[in-house]
């Protein structure tokens, strides 16, 4: 099997679609002959050319926005804001009209859209270009959240945010983008919604997302080391969220913790917490823990940030505490 | 000379058809206030009496198919691009029976089937929207234009000039349309604005044709955005129109305007769309008669609407939790 990166898996991922369907169209800054600032869109101007890949302006509002009229009348856009940092320009449409305007017009419209953006931090781009944000989202009923871990979930969760008729958030996560792993077969759709086990583990489940799983993965070798033998699950999605898989590996467990680079103020692994403990409450033997995001903004220097964000050394702690609970 | 008069009658026929439209959209102004105030109509109503020949004038040129985007003063747009009274009334009185099942409200009237696709009512935000829409008739070859319609206040967001430059760059066939009343709220638009016409001085800026036009001329907005719909839908652009044009109530709900000078108010009341189109209809030779007809056919087509949104079920409580997603339902998690 062919291996490719989480950053090339990006533009696979919307080129498989774009020649499964004419209606997908990509609008973004630069994401055209330049192939995007990360990389992500390489090739899709070559391939499909000006009037299905289209340059904008820095203006995020007219992206998302023109990106959602084109929704509402046909097309399927898949919109790139650069950084997520940036959708607080944009945020109205993503807050107050695209989750919204199906409703309020009691189910008159559809959006069928994407909005992709380079989310997180590790890579020492500071406070404006490293937040992860994913938590924004969370708190809109209405969109639908798509955090890939791996190349192979870019290009399955890539197709089915494509092809659902609800708006998708789609977080890439940058600190991801080199990382490689399998480039997965023809038509390859992973449905939003469907949480999967990573690892399997007896001690303790860690819950992850996009940037989380692999340090949960690298956390739980070092746990086996000790004796602790840790469940990995990836949501992959925040909404459709799927609980039940994070309920059902608690039951195998007794034990959770959340690992997740938003702050922990309004971060999505509150909402996790208080599903599992009022709904799983009988299957824990010890208090749910979280390891997310300090509350301050993310400072520049990698030795900053590493105190901010979670960190393998943080989870394996975590953990230990727990186990030892 | 029979051609002559051939003409004279059929634009007669034409201007009676757009003035019982408007009469229709002021008698449904009048009871959306009427109601408002014996407490059947809650949240707030921002009325469009007086704006009516913009609604008209624009729907009168464009295609069945082609798109409209309003802003939360939108009643008449919704009824210009088909949406009857009695739906419109209905969703005020948070009624079952409602054109967006009571869930929209007032602000927020939508009749996409006839690609009236909403009223928005964060200022602004519809422009790019429209923008949007006019690049996917674009991109699918439709000659289909897209329009925005738009307070004066609007101008003044990023959202307005976002979309302009975008619209511009991409010539795409849109029309941007200023609803130019001369106040923001409760501030006259000029205490606020760096330019005397807040839409049309802003185009240049974008490379873009603009035209201040009078907004309470039905025909005049009419064969405007005619033209601006055909340099669209030959693929030379977007257009700004700013129609001038005058609120007969406040901003919202009970806003008595008294921020208004008194003579400026019944200078513009003396220039009502309606009267503005009685005139014009007398010079063609129209009886008072046949004016009168169409009002009193305007006021029982508004009246049976009140009874029937009054006599409609109120909304079904299980509606709240429909129409989230595209299956129409509202599940988030498993």
């Amino acid at each position: 099997m062919a291996e490719l990166s989480y950053r090339d898996a990006v533009a696979e991922g919307i080129a498989r679609e774009m020649r499964r369907d004419p209606l997908v169209v990509c609008l973004g800054e630069d994401i055209g002959a330049a192939g995007g600032v990360f990389k992500t869109t390489v090739g899709l101007f070559k391939e499909f050319g000006p009037e299905r890949v289209w340059d904008t302006p820095i203006s995020e509002q007219a992206i998302v926005g023109a990106a959602m009229g084109a929704a509402m009348t046909g097309l399927r856009p898949v919109a790139e804001i650069m950084f997520s940092d940036f959708l607080a320009c944009c945020w109205d449409y993503l807050a107050n009209e695209i989750p919204k305007v199906r409703y309020m017009t009691g189910g008159q419209v559809t959006v069928p859209l994407v909005v992709r953006t380079a989310n997180g931090g590790g890579l020492g781009f500071g406070a404006q270009h490293s937040q992860a944000v994913e938590n924004w989202a969370f708190a809109v009923p209405g969109l639908k959240i798509a955090a890939p871990a791996t190349p192979a979930d870019v290009i399955g969760l890539m197709a089915a945010a494509i092809r659902s008729d609800d708006p998708v958030v789609f977080f890439e996560h940058k600190g991801l983008l080199a990382s490689k792993g399998e480039e997965p077969p023809p038509d390859h759709v992973v449905p939003l919604g469907e949480a999967v086990v990573r690892r399997q583990g007896t001690d303790v489940t860690l819950v992850g997302l996009a940037s989380t799983v692999p340090i949960a993965l690298s956390a739980a070798e070092s746990l086996e080391r000790d004796g602790v033998s840790a469940e990995v699950v990836d949501l992959r999605c925040l909404v459709p969220l799927d609980i039940r898989t994070v309920l059902d590996s608690v039951g195998r467990t007794s034990r959770l913790l959340i690992v997740e680079e938003n702050p922990y103020q309004g971060g999505w692994g509150g909402t996790v917490a208080s599903i599992v403990a009022d709904e799983g409450f009988e299957l824990l033997d010890a208090p749910i823990r979280r390891v997310a995001a300090e509350c301050v903004p993310l400072p520049f220097a990698d030795r900053l940030e590493d105190e901010v964000i979670p960190t393998v050394d943080k989870v394996t702690g975590a953990v230990r505490r727990l186990a030892e609970y | 000379m029979t051609n002559v008069t051939d003409r004279v009658e059929a634009d007669a026929a034409e201007l009676l058809e757009l003035y019982e439209q408007m009469a229709v959209i002021r008698a449904t102004e009048q009871a959306a206030q009427d109601l408002f105030l014996a407490g059947l109509v809650k949240g707030t109503t921002h009325l469009a009496a007086g704006h009516e020949a913009v609604a008209v004038g624009a729907s009168a040129a464009l295609r069945p198919d082609d798109y409209v985007f309003a802003t939360y003063r939108g009643h008449h747009h919704a009824i210009a691009r088909g949406a009857s009274p009695e739906s419109c009334l209905a969703e005020l009185m948070s009624k079952a029976t409602g054109i967006c099942k009571a869930k929209g409200g007032s602000m927020h009237l939508t009749k996409a089937d006839s690609g009236m696709l909403g009223s928005y009512a964060i200022v602004g935000a519809h422009l790019p929207m429209a923008a949007g829409a006019a690049w996917s008739a674009q991109l699918r070859g439709t000659e289909q234009v897209a329009v925005a319609f738009f307070g004066d206040g609007a101008t003044n967001i990023g959202a307005f000039h976002e979309a302009l430059n975008l619209a511009a760059v991409w010539r795409l066939p849109v029309l941007f349309i200023c609803e130019n009343n001369f106040y923001m709220e409760y501030t006259p638009i000029g205490a606020v604005t760096s330019v005397p016409n807040p839409a049309a001085d802003r185009a240049g800026a974008h490379n873009l044709p603009a035209e201040v036009i009078d907004g309470n001329d039905v025909l005049v907005v009419r064969d405007a955005v005619r033209r601006a719909a055909d340099r669209a839908r030959a693929g030379d652009g977007p257009t700004v129109l700013e129609a001038q044009t005058y609120r007969h109530f406040g901003h919202s709900r009970t806003d008595p305007a008294t921020y208004r000078p008194e003579d400026e108010v019944r200078r513009w009341m003396e220039r009502d769309p309606l009267a503005v189109t009685r005139d014009q209809l007398a010079e063609l030779g129209l009886s008072d008669h046949a004016v009168l007809e169409a009002d009193e056919r305007a006021a029982r087509v508004v009246s049976a609407a009140i009874e029937a949104a009054k006599a409609a079920p109120p909304a079904d409580p299980a509606e709240a939790l429909t129409d989230v997603w595209a299956d129409g339902g509202a599940q988030w998690r498993n």
